[in-house]
Parts: C-alpha cells; sequence; structure tokens
C-alpha cells in the first residue's frame, strides 16, 4: 500500500514525474491550477508502489510520498 | 599605556587595525602599500583565531572582506589606485549590504597603470561612490603616520558605527615615511550591536540574510533612502578639519593628506615674507567640511586649493564657497609631488 | 501510512521561482536534503550567486548571503575563515563559475578552502535569457552563437570538474546529472560525500551538477532531458574525479 499526495499549486506541469514513472501511471489534469498549469495526476492508486521516483524527479517538490 | 615607535607608514596602519581589533585582512600585493600586506602576514599568521589570505586578485580580496564582515568580525583590505579600481564592484556591494569594513588607498600617480610615486587623483574615486550606485564611503584623509594610526583606529569605529565601509585615503608618500608614532589609550565607545545582522547560522532563530538587491523598484529607492539618511547624519555628526592662521589670512589654502603638510612649510616661509596664509585640512573627505569653507569665504575672498590632481577637491571647494570668493588651483600629478616654492610662486600670482 | 517523501527542513515553503521542468529545483534539494541529514542547517552559511538562482536565499532556509557575479568562492572563503565552525556552502551557475568566476573559484579550491560548491552546468546562460556559457557544446546555437558554438572564434567547452580535480587543494569533486531517477540519487550520494568531505575537515569540494534550462534550449522538459543525456554526457562524463580515501 503507498500513496502520493501532489500540491497541486506547486505544480507547473512540466511532465517529468510521467517518465519518471516505472508502473506508467503519471499524467496531468486536464484541468488547470491557479498558475494556469495542468497539474500532475496520478491514475490507478492502487498500483502504486512508493517508489519516490515521481517526488525525486518533481523540480517544484510537489510530491509527498506515504507508504 | 602610551607606547611611542618609529614606524613607516604602511607598517602602523597594520598595527594600528590589529589593536583596533582587525585581526581579518585579505590583500594582494601592490606598490607602494605592499608593506602593509606583508606587516598584517607577520602578525596575523602568528596570531591565534586570526587570518591572512593573499587573495588572487584585488577583486578576490574585497569579497573575502564582504564574506567576513557579514560574520561581524572586523575585516580590512588595502591596495593603491589601480588596485582599489578593481575592488569597486566589491566595495559598491558591501556599501548596498550596509556592512562595515576598512578600505586602504595608498594612492599612486594615474590614471592607468600610472606611476608608483604618490599622488591624489582618486579623491573623486574614494568620495563620489567610486563603483555603481548611489553610496558614499566615510573617507579620512591623514596627513602624518601618527594620524595613520588614530584615524584608523577611527575608520573601524565609524564603519561599525553606520554599518557603511570606510577608506583612509592616503598616498605611496605617507605609506613609505617613517615617523615616531604613540599608540594611545583609547577611551571606550558605545558601538551598535551587530547581532541583528551577522550570518552566524540560525541556531534558535528565524534565518537571515544579505542581498544587496532587491527587484522591487520601490523597494530599492526605499533601501537607497535610508542609506542616504546615514550619510546625512555623517554630514552633521562627523565632519573633521584642522584649521590654522584663518584669522586675517590673504588667501587660504585648501589641501589634504601630505600636500597639507607641504602647504604649512609654505605658510611659514611666506610669513617671512610679510605674506599671510591660513590653511583648512579637511580631515574627512566624505563627509567634506563645507561648512567651515563656506563661513572662511565670507571673510577671506582667496583661496588655493592644492592638490595632486588635475582639479578634484576643488570642484567640493567651489560648491562650498558658492562664489563667494575666488577659487584657484594649483596641481601637481602622475607622482609629481608639489614644492613649497611653486606653491608660494602660485600663491603670489593671485596676491599681486 | 508512513510518510517516506517531503520537503526537506532546510527548504522554505516559497514556491520555486523557476520555470517548468528546470532542474535548479531538484538541486535545490539535494542540497536541503543533506543539511537536513548531516544536521548542519541551523550552521550553514549558504552563498548565491548572480542568475536564475540569486533567489535560492529565499528558498534554503539557512543563513544566506548573494555573492557578487562570480565571487561565490572569495565571499565563501572570508565567510569560513571568519566562522570555520560554520558549514558553508556556494550555489552557482556556468557563467558564474566557468566564465566570469574562474579566478575565484581556480585558487579557492588551490587554497583548498573547506567549503563545499554546488556547481549547475546547463550550458546556457538562464537569467539574461540563453547566451552562450564557457560549457555552451560545440555547435550549440545560443542567443550568442547563433551560428552554433564555433571553436575556432569561441573555445571549446570547458570541463570544470576535470580542470579543477589537478589541484592538490581539492579533495571531492564530482560531475552528476538530474535527467532521471537513477541519476538523482547518484547526485544526492556525491552532494552528500561533499558536505561529508567539509564537515570532516578534508578541504575543497565540488559537485558540477548537468542540468536542463528547458527555456532557453527551447525544448520541454522531457525533451530537455533526452538532449542532455545524448549532447552534454558524452562531452561531460559522470563519475567521481577525485575523493579523499576516507570519503566513501
Amino acid at each position: 500500500m503507498a500513496k502520493i499526495l501532489i500540491d497541486e499549486e506547486r505544480c507547473k506541469g512540466c511532465e517529468l514525474c510521467i517518465p519518471a514513472c516505472p508502473k506508467h501511471i503519471m499524467v496531468m489534469a486536464e484541468y488547470f491550477n491557479k498558475k494556469g498549469y495542468h497539474p500532475a495526476k496520478q491514475i490507478k492508486p492502487e498500483e502504486c508502489t512508493g517508489c519516490t521516483f515521481c517526488a525525486i524527479t518533481c523540480p517544484d517538490v510537489a510530491i509527498e510520498v506515504y507508504k | 599605556m602610551e607606547e611611542k615607535m618609529l614606524m613607516k607608514g604602511n607598517e602602523a596602519i597594520g598595527e594600528a587595525a590589529i589593536r583596533a581589533g582587525c585581526h581579518f585582512y585579505f590583500g594582494y600585493p601592490i606598490t607602494p602599500q605592499s608593506e602593509l600586506t606583508a606587516y598584517m602576514a607577520k602578525k596575523l599568521l602568528k596570531m591565534k583565531d586570526a587570518v591572512f589570505v593573499q587573495a588572487e586578485s584585488e577583486i578576490a580580496a574585497i569579497n573575502m572582506v564582504y564574506g567576513a564582515a557579514s560574520t561581524g568580525v572586523r575585516a580590512m583590505t588595502s591596495s593603491s589606485s589601480p588596485g582599489i579600481s578593481l575592488k569597486q564592484e566589491g566595495i559598491s556591494y558591501i556599501a548596498c549590504a550596509e556592512l562595515p569594513c576598512v578600505i586602504v588607498n595608498m594612492q599612486r600617480g594615474g590614471p592607468g597603470l600610472g606611476s608608483i610615486q604618490p599622488g591624489q587623483a582618486d579623491y573623486f574615486q574614494a568620495t563620489k561612490g567610486g563603483g555603481h550606485g548611489d553610496y558614499h564611503l566615510i573617507v579620512l584623509a591623514p596627513s602624518s603616520v601618527q594620524e595613520l594610526v588614530d584615524l584608523t583606529m577611527d575608520a573601524f569605529d565609524l564603519a561599525d558605527k553606520y554599518t557603511n565601509p570606510a577608506m583612509i585615503l592616503g598616498d605611496g608618500l605617507i605609506g613609505q615615511m617613517m615617523e615616531a608614532v604613540e599608540f594611545k589609550e583609547r577611551k571606550k565607545i558605545n558601538l551598535p550591536d551587530k547581532e541583528g545582522w551577522t550570518l552566524t547560522g540560525c541556531k534558535g532563530r528565524e534565518k537571515k540574510y544579505i542581498v544587496p538587491f532587491n527587484l522591487d523598484p520601490y523597494e530599492m529607492e526605499k533601501l537607497n533612502l535610508k542609506i542616504q539618511e546615514k550619510y546625512n547624519k555623517l554630514k552633521e555628526k562627523e565632519v573633521r578639519y584642522e584649521t590654522v592662521n584663518l584669522d586675517n589670512a590673504d588667501l587660504i589654502i585648501v589641501a589634504y593628506g601630505i600636500v597639507a603638510r607641504i602647504a604649512k612649510t609654505v605658510m611659514s616661509n611666506a610669513k617671512k615674507e610679510g605674506i599671510n596664509i591660513g590653511l583648512i585640512r579637511p580631515i574627512t573627505l566624505f563627509p567634506f567640511p563645507e561648512k567651515i569653507i563656506a563661513e572662511t569665504s565670507e571673510k577671506v575672498n582667496k583661496f588655493l586649493v592644492v592638490e595632486m590632481s588635475m582639479g578634484q577637491m576643488v570642484e567640493d571647494v567651489k560648491l562650498a564657497v558658492n562664489g563667494k570668493a575666488e577659487v584657484n588651483f594649483y596641481g601637481r600629478v602622475g607622482g609629481v609631488i608639489p614644492t613649497q616654492s611653486e606653491i608660494l610662486t602660485e600663491i603670489k600670482k593671485y596676491l599681486k | 501510512m508512513k510518510k517516506v517523501f517531503e520537503s526537506p527542513k532546510s527548504l522554505t515553503k516559497d514556491p520555486f521561482t523557476y520555470c517548468p521542468g528546470c532542474h535548479h529545483g531538484i538541486a535545490h534539494r539535494l542540497v536541503a536534503e543533506a543539511l537536513d541529514e548531516f544536521g548542519v542547517r541551523e550552521k550553514t552559511i549558504g552563498v548565491c550567486p548572480v542568475g536564475c538562482s540569486v533567489f535560492a536565499y529565499v528558498f534554503f532556509d539557512c543563513d544566506m548571503i548573494c555573492a557578487a557575479h562570480g565571487r561565490a568562492p572569495a565571499v565563501a572563503t572570508g565567510i569560513k575563515r571568519a566562522k570555520p565552525d560554520s558549514i558553508v556552502f556556494t550555489y552557482q551557475g556556468d557563467g558564474d563559475l566557468a566564465s566570469i568566476g574562474t579566478a575565484e573559484i581556480v585558487h579557492t579550491a588551490n587554497r583548498g578552502e573547506n567549503i563545499t560548491v554546488i556547481f549547475i552546468n546547463n550550458a546556457i546562460y538562464g537569467m539574461t535569457g540563453g547566451q552562450m556559457a564557457p560549457t555552451t557544446l560545440v555547435g550549440q546555437v545560443t542567443q550568442t552563437s547563433p551560428y552554433g558554438r564555433d571553436p575556432k572564434t569561441m573555445g571549446y567547452p570547458i570541463k570544470v570538474a576535470e580542470m579543477l580535480s589537478t589541484l592538490k587543494g581539492v579533495a571531492y569533486i564530482s560531475r552528476v546529472a538530474l535527467s532521471k531517477p537513477a541519476y538523482i540519487l547518484k547526485a544526492k550520494k556525491a552532494i552528500r560525500k561533499a558536505f561529508q568531505s567539509q564537515i570532516e575537515g578534508k578541504g575543497f569540494s565540488l559537485v558540477e551538477i548537468l542540468s536542463t534550462c528547458p527555456t532557453n534550449w527551447g525544448l520541454s522538459p522531457i525533451e530537455a532531458n533526452k538532449w542532455l543525456e545524448e549532447n552534454m554526457i558524452p562531452y561531460y562524463p559522470l563519475g567521481e574525479f577525485k575523493t579523499p580515501e576516507e570519503v566513501s
């Protein structure tokens, strides 16, 4: 069991977490945050292993990981 | 306890700085001030918790001073004209960051690489800012080795008091000559606490930072106004000068540093010929003693400004005199020192 | 569930002002994590440069001072000499460190000043809008090398890690990248070693971090990572160039 928390307002929609995720469950949301970026979003949360790769790749320290 | 010693000017500055609690020196060799760098090496490298670094350049040296000063210690660098030009960027940063430190300039002939003989052609650079932006240094101009000692010690106090860099503006002659000096017991003065701004690591408090910039122009303007306020206070409280024989003088010489000493010989020689000369010797070049000059111009209508430059301080004298008296100028440059007989000949021209 | 990843204490909560995908944020975080892990935040003084990361003083939650362009190693020298018990680091870009500040970095390294330098090499000037850096690759197009960097008139890109590792005063030097998680993990180790070297009083340490500048490279952050791996790493090989035996 693992989960991530994305601070959508810190996210700048750079998409670097998408290729970083070994489970391919990171996407960009269709909506915008206040800065006008599409924030990162996790699909299929049940597949998340809590490997932290998305978080360590995020240049904006916008992701927290729980395991 | 008072001690009398025979010392070379450059070495006297070093001893004075150490006695004033400056145990952090960063420098780079240049003639004619290298004895000061060597003196600091000899003393500080043997002292506990003291630092001497021969930097890779004058630029690095002033930036090391910036770093050391940010931690609250008394720090100093020294150089001569071309080296001081290199330090200007760092000095502007230190003035903007409002950190205290002392910079010694033993001026030589300029411009360019110039000469290695004494000069006073860095007056504009020293008193008007020197680097970019609106700022001033506290500029002290000694005219004897004793005064090098006293003013060096004062420079550290003034720098701390106003959190502003202070400069000792000497010249190659005063740095090289030997005179008897006394290291007098100094009375304790109250200086502002540095704790509010020193960087020491944020243990037990919020972090602090020193940043000599603000991208918000209104905030940057506020910072400029705050710094300006200090300069106004300096002008009000810290002006220093020496006057000799102002009453009934036929002509007033205005000169600083070593030239003022030559002027004193001129005065006594002139007296023998029945010419009555007065002298105003600015000791602080910033803040400039404009009031005494203005007051004197109400009583004496002829001034002669003598400098080892093409005419720099004369501009400040003219501003102070404000048209109320005739202001003449005599200068020798490039490392040439004006002789007393040249000056007397010049004076006679104006007293015809 | 336990929190296994969060923002380090040595970073403030202020959002970074860097462009989307810029690696400065990752580098900041790794430095902050090292300060946390060694428990030295409260005795650290950081020196930020001129350039995009001039705002690093906002993001690091420790005492900070801003140096003039290129002069951070000299400022750090002054701080460390005046307060030898503090942990002092500089954070410099390639224009700052490898162009205008070459004298300062070479001599600070050569004196073996016991400080840590975090050197961001993204092969371009960021804040001024994408001009040629000393580290710009041969043929790379920038605002001031619009036809590509021509080594005949513009020289070759400087290999800082290799150059400085020839100096005896240097204790630790390595080059890392931030373009994928495996590299980031290695970068973290290198930064830790650099600070460890300082904490143990071993002398000068530097980590050269190959980073992207998607905005001025004109690439998306993902394309920029690919460009870094295909172009920068072959010229700027990753790895340790100098290690004191005791720091491992």
